[in-house]
């Protein structure tokens, strides 16, 4: 499995290579690599069926216990079998729409480098690697949501979708490391033997709640769904295989995954059925008043996840097997549902359902793929859907409240499979709609999944059996069988599912009125999510604006204010917590050499800036620089006393150099300032002073240079243990410094560029 | 400042300035000095020729791009670290080794050593970065 993750971030490096050398068939090659992986788990399923996982782990981190731990067992095949098979359709379907396009290895890079994060996520067993695979589905989602970076709508859309999951991603960090902590494990196959115990925990509601944030906002549920349409600015490939069928069911693994460990409760039915249901509507609501295609078909994958989420919430067995089943369903129609929409864009660049039509005969194939899917959306005999929904329905038996909302949902997706699979291709083409056939390597994709729409629907018992089972087996935690008919009998699921369809054809009937009633009510977007999330985003914008107005000033002397006004404030803080400054005892008596050097600094720093000339303040800023050295020397620090000397006279050469560039000298501040500026330096003397004398009185318990003064001829050969210190016992310190002294040469030499250049741009 | 005496002082002081910075730089590990100090002194040979003549000619006689023998310098105090990772060590743990110079006498030359061969080219290149773009701005 290892090799396999490894091939495919791999396989992604090479993506622009690859479609340099050739061009053509890029994505042909490439898909390739999703296919192998694909084969690779076909061969386990048998395995996995019969209820044994596939385990492989090493020892990454040792000293952090981080284990690189991988695992598949039937939910982790589900998804990853959804996740490499799409993906295969994707990335040759991706050959055709980027067609001639400069940046298609780009785009294959993302999406490949996507694929291996999203099977990670499914396949991690250790908390810490399914969550940087998290948080990297995340990174490539916005690579490819921002895919046209050119456009503006695509930056803020991209930027919105990697706000909001990484947001979440943190959260849900929160609530890994609390259940962590709470079942002393990070191995997701032990969190989940140990659901009793994490349930009593006192951290339980507050784990369930930050995992469910993480998960809600992933699958973009309500409140946080609104990044979903917005994402559809992404190329249709990525919306196809990112946002319907693979990411943004990230959230409902994790839910599904951690069902044992945390479901059951009366909380965690609470808060998913809630939670679900809202979604569930919210998402059919929206998709109703919805005529760019792509935008429709994003509000009814968001209604279905709500749908996910609120099935897992009931968590009975019967909602379990409806839940993974459904999954299946989705997945197949959903991704075909985009790529015929991507086609229909792509050759008529038309994206609006209302100015389409006629193309049946300009479009035979995509006609064909979007009834397949469009029916099974609608959950019609003889489809996948149809199975899916039956389940589903007979799971809901007991609540009479969520069996309605299915049916009235169940309407809209109806509404939504006529509007994409048949509107389009129906009726006259409008005056100036121009229309071919997609190329072939378009129709694959579609045709395979819309096929596999019906034929699944055929061999419903054996799919039941072999994938839905082992999945549905592991979100449950026990042993259960799934049985899947095409044909369950007649009875009132059956009534209830023809009821659906009807109301659905009526809703498409009245679908010009919808519109419109959609249009006016679009006024309410104002109080929306989507508008929460601008109004937080441009306050903290402001806020940060106005924080920079405020403390970057450019002005020098402010910057200086602050810095000594901060250490000051800090330190005499500091004083008063320790009780007031104590101790004058022990000080040695003044020498009178000291005293005169001490003497001539002061007056040198007076002249300084008393002095009306720039030259003269410098050399007697220079003063005091050399008296401080001669104070070294007293002290028998000779190599700081060394170094203060170069620098000192170094600085005055620089400040020479620089002060003949600045206007004439003249001493622009008034009264005030400068009586301001005097207290502020005085009271920064005096608690470095007080804390430089207050240092003297400190007894560490075991004094550092004693260690150093010891070992420094002993281990480094060095007798001069000040240079010792820097280039062998503290060398990454040094090494640390030199580097921040490289950056900020560089930078200074820029900022003299760049004003030379302004010079001569005047001149 | 282009004085008659400064010039030719310059001249005389250039040569002895650098020995003296390396002479530091080599001295450090036992008594005063060390690859800071030197590379000041270094330096400071050179502004001194900056200013006794011109920029330009300072940049001639130093022959390499300051920003170049900067990016040398901490290339050359992170390679110093690595010899330590062959022998298993944590990086930048010192390493020795005796060089024979001649028959008889054998020196001791440390990682270290090398390390501070790259902060004395750093503080170098860094120091004249500055002085040169601020005195060839007029």
């Amino acid at each position: 499995m290892f090799t396999l993750l490894i091939t495919c971030f791999f396989a992604a490096v090479l993506a622009p290579w690859v479609h340099r050398r050739v061009p053509k068939y890029a994505g042909a090659l490439l898909a390739l690599v999703p296919a192998a992986v694909f084969a690779w788990l076909i061969r386990q399923l048998p395995m996995v069926a019969h209820g044994h996982s596939v385990e492989q782990s090493f020892q990454w981190v040792e000293g952090l216990g981080l284990e690189f731990a991988l695992r598949l067992d039937g939910l982790g095949l589900l998804f990853a079998l959804l996740i490499s098979g799409i993906g295969t359709l994707i990335i040759f379907y991706t050959q055709g729409y980027f067609k001639g396009h400069p940046q298609q290895g780009r785009f294959l890079m993302y999406t490949i480098a996507f694929m291996a994060s999203m099977l990670g996520v499914v396949l991690a067993n250790h908390l810490l690697v399914l969550f940087i695979f998290w948080e990297l589905t995340s990174f490539t989602s916005y690579l490819l949501i921002g895919f046209n970076h050119e456009d503006e709508a695509a930056r803020s859309a991209a930027l919105q979708a990697m706000l909001v999951t990484v947001l979440g991603g943190l959260f849900l960090l929160a609530g890994m490391i609390l259940m962590a902590q709470a079942t002393g494990t990070w191995k997701l196959s032990e969190i989940v033997q140990r659901g009793a115990e994490l349930q009593a925990h006192p951290h339980y509601l507050p784990i369930l709640i930050l995992i469910c944030i993480g998960a809600f906002t992933k699958s973009a549920q309500f409140p946080f769904h609104f990044w979903l349409p917005n994402a559809m600015h992404a190329p249709t490939p990525a919306s196809a295989y990112l946002h319907s069928s693979t990411m943004v069911k990230a959230g409902i693994y994790l839910l599904a995954r951690l069902h044992p460990a945390l479901g059951g409760t009366g909380e965690w039915g609470a808060i998913l059925t809630t939670i679900g249901v809202a979604t569930f509507l919210i998402g059919a609501l929206m998709a109703i008043g919805q005529s760019v295609l792509k935008r429709l078909l994003a509000y009814s994958t968001v209604s279905a996840l709500g749908a996910m989420v609120m099935l897992l919430g009931i968590g009975t067995s019967g909602a379990i097997q409806a839940m993974a089943a459904f999954v299946l369903a989705h997945a197949l129609y959903k991704a075909t549902l985009f790529m015929v929409a991507g086609g229909i864009t792509h050759e008529t660049g038309e994206t609006s359902v209302d100015r389409l039509g006629g193309l049946r005969k300009a479009m035979p194939f995509s006609f064909t793929c979007a009834m397949l899917a469009g029916l099974s959306m609608g959950g019609v005999m003889p489809f996948f859907g149809f199975v899916a929904k039956e389940v589903w329905l007979h799971a809901l038996g007991d609540y009479p409240l969520l069996l309605l909302a299915t049916v009235a949902v169940g309407a809209t997706y109806v509404l939504v499979g006529i509007t994409v699979g048949w509107k389009p291709f129906a009726g006259q083409r409008p005056d100036g709609l121009h229309a071919h056939a997609v190329p072939i390597s378009m129709r694959i994709g579609p045709l395979v999944l819309g096929l596999g729409s019906l034929f699944l629907a055929f061999f419903a018992g054996w799919i039941g059996h072999a994938i839905v089972e082992p999945a549905a087996a592991a979100i449950a935690a026990k042993d259960l069988e799934v049985h899947l008919h095409l044909w369950a009998g007649f009875n009132k699921y059956l009534l209830m599912g023809i009821g659906t369809v009807a109301i659905g054809l009526a809703l498409y009937r009245t679908r010009p009125v919808l519109l419109k009633t959609g249009a006016r009510l679009a006024g309410f977007a104002r109080f929306g999510p989507d508008a929460a999330y601008r109004l937080i985003l441009s306050s903290v914008l402001k806020f940060a604006a106005w924080q920079t107005r405020l403390l970057q000033t450019g002005t020098l002397r402010h910057y200086i204010r602050y810095a000594v006004l901060t250490t000051t404030a800090l330190v005499a803080a500091a004083f008063i917590r320790a009780g007031g400054f104590q101790g004058l005892e022990n000080l040695s008596p003044i020498s009178t050499r000291i005293a005169l050097v001490a003497v001539l600094m002061i007056a040198a720093a007076i002249f300084t800036v008393h002095s009306n000339s720039r030259l003269r303040s410098i050399l007697s800023m220079g003063l005091v620089g050399y008296g401080m050295a001669m104070l070294f020397t007293f002290f028998g620090a000779p190599d700081l006393a060394m170094t203060q000397l170069v620098i000192e006279t170094l600085t005055v050469i620089l400040l020479a150099l620089a002060f003949s560039h600045l206007p004439p000298f003249r001493h622009g501040s008034s009264m005030r300032t400068r009586g301001t500026d005097l207290a502020i330096a005085v009271g920064g003397g005096v608690v470095v002073m007080l804390l430089v004398l207050a240092a003297l009185d400190v007894q560490t318990p075991t004094a550092v240079s004693d260690y150093y003064l010891e070992h420094s001829y002993k281990y480094a050969h060095g007798r001069n243990v000040v240079n010792v210190i820097l280039v062998d016992f503290r060398a990454l310190d040094t090494l640390g410094e030199i580097t921040v002294l490289t950056i900020a040469a560089l930078g200074a030499s820029a900022l003299l560029k760049l004003r030379q250049g302004k010079q001569e741009d005047k001149s | 400042m282009t004085s008659l005496i400064l010039r030719t002082a310059t001249r005389y002081m250039f040569p002895p300035l650098l020995v003296f910075s390396v002479y530091l730089l080599l001295r450090g590990h036992h008594y005063p000095g060390g690859g800071f100090v030197g590379g000041l002194f270094a330096g400071s040979a050179f502004t001194l020729y900056a200013l006794a003549f011109n920029v330009e000619s300072a940049r001639k006689l130093l022959r390499f791009d300051p920003r170049d023998i900067t990016a040398v310098g901490l290339a050359v105090a992170l390679a110093s670290g690595i010899p330590a990772l062959f022998s298993g060590y944590a990086f930048m743990t010192g390493t020795w080794w005796k060089v024979p110079i001649r028959p008889g006498v054998v020196i001791d030359v440390g990682s270290p050593l090398i390390f501070d061969i790259g902060v004395y080219l750093v503080v170098l290149g860094v120091l004249l970065t500055l002085v040169f773009s601020l005195g060839e701005e007029e």
